[in-house]
């Protein structure tokens, strides 16, 4: 048999890097000399700016040491058990509102104004309520979450399709069924969202209070690095936690765009 | 039942009169399980005592020079927020390379929790107003960044075209058209800006116990005064919500106006 070869296009040997690369690695490569510049010069206190050498070497500690992965694991629970509880109350109250108006129009400006406030003020009320260990953590989480997932839960609930609400209707479908058939699966990408932001701000409450009392967790453990001055393994930690958080967030924006298209 | 439904639903103030009267009953039942013993008493104080505690608090925690310790904080930061963001936004616009180079890292620094930055902060500033300026600045500068950039590249093409008709030089062409088209959003990010530093404003004052309104939270949290606490929390919260009431009508009365 004949073979039928694909004619292909010459190749033409293209740069290596892109200009837009070659500017990411130029401008990384100058913060780097910079910092090292600025470490060694003597213009900050001693440490204040350690060498990107004892940085890696903190960061190589930390991420090999079991301790830390105690600690991590404790933020990752109250993390989650905040957003499970704050995001359960906000998913319920936000399918109330969106889907009765007259309770929409009287408290959803209430969440909307309250919103925005500053949480971790709410935290001597959460230790008097729950103590001083991870129930108070897990409390902020969940105050903080609450906000954006309602919200979102709200508008999404208010955009579903009238088509799909009518079908349900016809087939008789008990309240419990319509939620669980016809509006959870609708909304899926307007509560994707809500928990994007909610777990932005469950993971900032959480940790902001682990710097403020607690003993675990790696807001704890970055508030202990500056109690001792242990500078290196504070920029690690920090370098870890915003990783950490980046990631999770671009993880979700992805998950929560890709059921956006869907639909 | 329904029919005192249909009528609040139908009346203009009849969602305002559910929430406010909602709060109102809440209040009642709190202060009668408080008072009843249903709720242990320090835990929650009665609704009573924390309304009593507004003019003590007031008068001994000096509260409106601390509003005016952290109105002056969030004035200086929102400053160098609009200053610093919206510089960015420009050379970001101007400089096509660069946007494209570093626009997904300005994203990423908007989402991430630059919050706990601030013992870093604590280090290198000490524990002072510049310490809690600063976080103010590194919260509110990704969205006005991000935002002046949108306002500049969603001008509108027909525009661009007639300042170009004009032979308008680039700085002319910046001041007269694209500056004047992008401002609404400009706004929408210098305001987004500000709320996100004055969260952080307070956050840090509470968090390191120093200036203004956070840190009337602390001190009297830390002094066991609940009722006191409890109505300093609810004044910090009247104040944020002041503030972005305030801010959000600026933007509708600007967006209008533009």
């Amino acid at each position: 048999m004949a073979h039928v070869g694909r004619l292909k296009a010459p190749a033409v040997a293209g740069p290596l890097l892109s200009p837009v690369t070659k500017l990411r690695v130029a401008i990384i490569v100058g913060v780097i000399v910079l910092w090292e510049l600025v470490a060694v010069s003597g213009l900050l206190f001693r440490d204040v700016v350690p060498s990107w050498q004892r940085i890696a070497v903190a960061l190589f500690e930390t991420l090999s040491d079991g301790e830390f992965y105690f600690h991590l694991w404790s933020t990752i629970y109250e993390i989650a058990v905040g957003l499970a509880i704050g995001g359960t109350a906000g998913l319920a109250v936000g399918l109330l509102l969106g889907g009765t108006p007259l309770l929409s129009r009287s408290f959803e400006s209430m969440l909307y104004y309250l919103g925005p406030t500053p949480k971790i003020i709410f935290f001597p009320v959460m230790i008097m309520w729950f103590g001083v260990g991870p129930g108070s953590k897990m409390a902020m989480g969940a105050i903080s979450c609450f906000f954006p997932i309602v919200l979102s839960a709200a508008a999404g609930m208010r955009e579903v399709d009238r088509v799909l609400i009518r079908v349900g209707k016809s087939f008789r479908l008990t309240t419990g069924q319509m939620v669980t058939k016809i509006y959870l699966p609708a909304m899926r990408a307007p509560i994707l969202n809500g928990v994007r932001l909610g777990l932005g701000v469950a993971l900032i409450g959480t940790l902001l209070a682990e710097t403020k009392l607690s003993n675990r967790g790696v807001g704890f453990l970055i508030i202990q690095s500056y109690n001792t001055f242990d500078m290196p393994l504070m920029y690690a930690l920090l370098i870890v936690l915003f990783a950490l958080a980046i990631g999770l967030n671009s993880i979700i924006s992805r998950f929560a765009e890709s059921e956006r298209m869907r639909r | 039942m329904s029919a005192l439904a249909r009528s609040l639903s139908r009346s203009a103030y009849g969602p305002w009169v559910i929430g406010v009267g909602s709060i109102v009953l809440f209040l009642l039942f709190i202060e009668f399980a408080v008072r009843a013993g249903i709720i242990n008493e320090f835990a929650v104080p009665p609704p009573s005592d924390i309304i009593m505690a507004f003019p003590r608090i007031i008068a001994e925690e000096h509260v409106g020079a601390r509003f005016l310790d952290t109105a002056f904080e969030a004035v200086v930061a929102s400053v160098f927020v609009a200053l610093f963001g919206v510089s960015a936004g420009v050379l970001l616009y101007r400089v096509q390379l660069l946007r494209l180079a570093t626009e997904t890292w300005v994203a990423a620094f908007a989402a991430a929790p630059t919050v706990l930055l601030y013992p870093l902060f604590l280090v290198i500033f000490g524990r002072n107003a510049t310490t809690i300026i600063m976080m103010g600045i590194v919260a509110g500068l990704a969205p006005v960044t991000l935002k002046t950039l949108e306002g500049l590249t969603t001008t509108r093409r027909v525009l661009i075209n007639v300042g170009r008709s004009f032979n308008l030089t680039d700085w002319q062409m910046f001041r007269m058209i694209l500056f004047p088209a992008a401002l609404p959003t400009i706004f929408v990010g210098v305001r987004l800006g500000l709320v996100f530093a004055l969260i952080n404003i307070v956050g840090v004052e509470f968090l390191i116990n120093f200036g203004g309104l956070g840190a009337i939270i602390n001190e009297l949290s830390e002094r066991f005064d609940l009722a006191g606490t409890y109505a300093a929390i609810c004044f910090v919260i009247l104040v944020s919500v002041m503030v972005f009431v305030t801010t959000e009508r600026a933007e509708r009365w600007l967006t209008s106006a533009g």
